[in-house]
C-alpha cells in the first residue's frame, strides 16, 4: 500500500495522538486529545461512561474517522488508505466479544486467522487457546459458553495475529475473580513480550495493578501519567496522626513545625497534616506530640489510591458543569 | 476491485456457508420457498390438456418455464438482506471490521455465499422439473418444453444474473437498514423488476427472442457489477458501528 510512509512497528512510539477530535454533528465525543504510548507499555484509559473512551479506540482502530487532529498507530499515520495496514498491526477486543454463536470456538478463531492471512493457523489457534486456558473447550459451540468464557475466546482472538498493539475494552467485564486474575496475568505476560496494551477499564484497581501509565478522560484528556505521578500531582503529601484522646490545643502542637504546611482534623483524635517531606515531618511531629503529652496511636503517610485521583478529577468536572 | 484478496473473500464465504448450515431455519426456508414457484409450471405443464400445433405449444410452455426464473430471484433476497444488518444485530460486525478485511472483500464474500446455494438449489430444481416433464408430462407438451431450447438456455444462463440482482439489492438494503426485519422486507422488493419482466413476456408485451435475451443478459450483468460497487461505497463503517452517519469525516474516511 503506497500510502504507508512511516517506519511501521519499528517507530519509537506505538501510538502518537496529536490534538485528535471526534464530533458527531453537534455532539463532541472527545476533543483535542494528545498522548503517546511506548512499545511494550500497558496504557490505561479511564473515564466515566460517555467520556469518549470507546470512540477513541474505534478512531485509533480505523473504524471511524477523526474530525480533526492526527495520530500514528504502530508507526503508521492514521490517514485515508492506511486502514488495512494499520489493522494488520493491531487487534481490538470490544467490550462485547462478538462471537459467532453457531460456530465452535475453533471455527471462530479459524475464521479470524483466515482474515489475518496467518500461516500455520492451527498452531496459532492452539497457542492462543492455551494462553486463555480454553484448550479443552476448543470444539464447543460459542453459543453454549458462559459470558466469562466468551470473553476469553474474544481475548484468544486478539492474540491470534500477534499484534503490535492490543486495544482491550473492559477485558475483565463479567469475569469471576479467578478468571479476572488469569486475564491480568495474561496482560502482564504480554507486556513482558513487548506487546503494547491500550486498556480501557472502569476497574481502577485493575488499572493501578496493570498499567504503567493511565490517562483520565472526560471528553478531553484530564491527565496522563503513572499512578504515582498522578497522586503526586493531585494530592499534597500528608501525614495522618491518630491520638488516643483529642489534643487540647492542636494548633500549638502542629503550627510551629517547619515541615508542616497546614493541618485539619477530620474527627476527634485524628489529624491530617499537609507536609513537604515525610522523612523530615514525621520525626518532628512525633517529638512535638510527645512533648505535648499526647498518647500517640499512629503516625503514617496518607495513601491515595488511583480511585482518589480519578474521583478528584471527575468531581472537578461535575462541579464545573454545575456552576 | 481495488486490492482484492481472494483468500479473505473465500474465508468470508466459507464462514457464511458454515453459519447457514448450522441454522436450520435458513436451510428449511431455502429448501421450501422455491417449491411455491413450481406450482404454476406444474399446473400448466402437467395438468393442462395439450391442444394446437407444436409451434403454439412451444409458445404455451414459454411462460411456465420463465416463471422458474423467480426461484433464483426470490430465494437469495432474504439471506442477502440479513447478511450485514444481521452481523450488526449479533454484535459480530465490529470485531469483523477491526480485521484487515476490506469492504469489497466482505461484500463479495457475502454475495458469493448467498449465490452458491441459490444456484445449486435452482439448478437442482430445474433439473428435477425437466426430468419430471420428460417422465410424466404429456408427450406433446414434453416435446414442446424440450424444443423451446432458447428459453431453456436462458433459464440456466439467467439464473446467476437475476440472483446477482436480488443479492446486490439485498446487500444494499442490509448495509443501510437498522433492523433485520425491515431489511428482509425491503430486500424482497428486489424480485419486483424480474417479476414485471416475466409478466410482460407472459402477456406478450415483450417477445422472448434471442436478441431480447442477449440485451437483457448484458443489461443485468452491467447493472449487477455496477450495483456491487455502489454497495461497497454505501458501506459506511462509521454508520454501521456507531449508528451515526459520517458527515464531515466522510472525505477523511480511513478504511477502504
Amino acid at each position: 500500500m503506497t500510502a504507508v510512509t512511516s517506519l511501521g512497528p519499528a517507530a519509537k512510539s506505538a501510538l502518537v495522538v496529536n490534538k485528535l477530535t471526534k464530533r458527531f454533528g453537534d455532539r463532541t465525543a472527545f476533543s483535542e486529545i494528545s498522548f503517546e504510548v511506548g512499545y511494550g507499555e500497558v496504557f490505561g484509559f479511564l473515564g466515566p461512561n460517555g467520556a469518549g473512551k470507546t470512540t477513541t479506540v474505534r478512531t485509533l482502530g480505523t473504524l471511524i474517522a477523526p474530525t480533526s487532529g492526527s495520530a500514528t498507530v504502530a508507526g503508521i499515520p492514521l490517514i485515508p488508505d492506511n486502514g488495512v495496514e494499520i489493522r494488520q498491526h493491531i487487534a481490538i477486543m470490544p467490550e462485547s466479544p462478538g462471537l459467532y454463536l453457531r460456530l465452535t470456538v475453533t471455527e471462530n478463531l479459524e475464521f479470524f486467522a483466515g482474515l489475518y492471512g496467518l500461516h500455520q493457523p492451527a498452531t496459532r489457534i492452539k497457542d492462543a487457546l492455551e494462553s486463555v486456558n480454553l484448550s479443552d473447550r476448543a470444539s464447543d459451540l460459542c453459543g453454549g459458553l458462559s459470558k466469562g468464557l466468551r470473553q476469553r475466546v474474544g481475548l484468544a482472538r486478539t492474540l491470534l495475529s500477534d499484534p503490535a498493539i492490543m486495544f482491550l475494552d473492559e477485558p475483565t467485564s463479567g469475569l469471576d475473580p479467578v478468571a479476572s486474575l488469569e486475564v491480568h496475568n495474561l496482560i502482564i505476560g504480554l507486556r513482558q513480550k513487548g506487546v503494547t496494551i491500550f486498556l480501557t477499564t472502569h476497574r481502577l484497581d485493575e488499572a493501578e495493578k496493570l498499567c504503567d501509565r493511565v490517562a483520565i478522560m472526560n471528553q478531553s484528556l484530564r491527565t496522563v501519567g503513572s499512578p504515582d505521578e498522578l497522586r503526586e500531582r493531585l494530592f499534597n503529601k500528608a501525614l495522618v496522626v491518630r491520638t488516643l484522646a483529642p489534643l487540647n490545643d492542636p494548633e500549638k502542637v502542629f503550627a510551629h513545625l517547619s515541615a508542616v504546611e497546614s493541618w485539619r482534623s477530620d474527627e476527634p483524635g485524628s489529624y491530617v497534616l499537609s507536609i513537604t517531606d515525610p522523612k523530615i515531618a514525621a520525626p518532628e511531629v512525633a517529638r512535638s506530640l510527645v512533648g505535648a503529652g499526647a498518647d500517640v496511636l499512629s503516625i503514617g503517610e496518607a495513601q491515595h489510591s488511583l480511585e482518589d485521583v480519578y474521583l478528584e478529577l471527575i468531581n472537578d468536572d461535575v462541579e464545573v458543569r454545575k456552576s | 476491485m481495488k486490492g482484492l484478496d481472494t483468500t479473505r473473500v473465500l474465508t468470508v464465504m466459507r464462514k457464511e456457508l458454515l453459519d447457514y448450515r448450522r441454522t436450520r431455519a435458513i436451510v428449511v426456508t431455502m429448501m421450501i420457498f422455491p417449491f411455491f414457484f413450481l406450482v404454476e409450471p406444474i399446473i400448466s405443464i402437467f395438468i393442462a390438456a395439450p391442444s394446437g400445433s407444436s409451434a403454439s405449444l412451444v409458445k404455451f410452455v414459454t411462460f411456465p418455464l420463465l416463471y422458474l426464473l423467480l426461484i433464483p430471484t426470490v430465494m437469495p433476497s432474504t439471506l442477502a438482506a440479513y447478511s450485514v444488518v444481521g452481523e450488526k444485530e449479533q454484535g459480530t460486525l465490529e470485531p469483523l471490521l477491526t480485521t484487515p478485511l476490506r469492504t469489497n472483500e466482505l461484500i463479495l464474500g457475502k454475495a458469493a455465499a448467498v449465490m452458491a446455494p441459490t444456484l445449486v438449489l435452482s439448478y437442482v430444481l430445474y433439473g428435477l422439473f425437466l426430468l419430471a416433464v420428460q417422465l410424466f408430462a404429456h408427450p406433446a407438451l414434453a416435446s414442446a418444453v424440450f424444443h423451446d431450447g432458447p428459453v431453456l438456455l436462458a433459464l440456466f444462463l439467467f439464473a446467476p444474473l437475476v440472483a446477482g440482482w436480488a443479492i446486490v439489492v439485498g446487500l444494499a438494503v442490509s448495509v443501510r437498514a437498522n433492523e433485520v426485519r425491515v431489511a428482509q422486507q425491503l430486500g424482497a422488493l428486489a424480485s419486483f423488476p424480474i417479476i414485471a419482466v416475466v409478466l410482460l413476456m407472459a402477456v406478450g408485451v415483450i417477445t422472448p427472442t434471442f436478441e431480447v435475451a442477449l440485451v437483457f443478459a448484458v443489461g443485468i450483468l452491467v447493472i449487477d457489477v455496477r450495483a456491487l460497487r455502489i454497495v461497497s461505497r454505501m458501506f459506511d463503517r462509521e454508520r454501521l458501528v456507531t449508528g451515526t452517519k459520517a458527515t464531515r469525516a466522510r472525505a477523511r474516511r480511513v478504511s477502504p
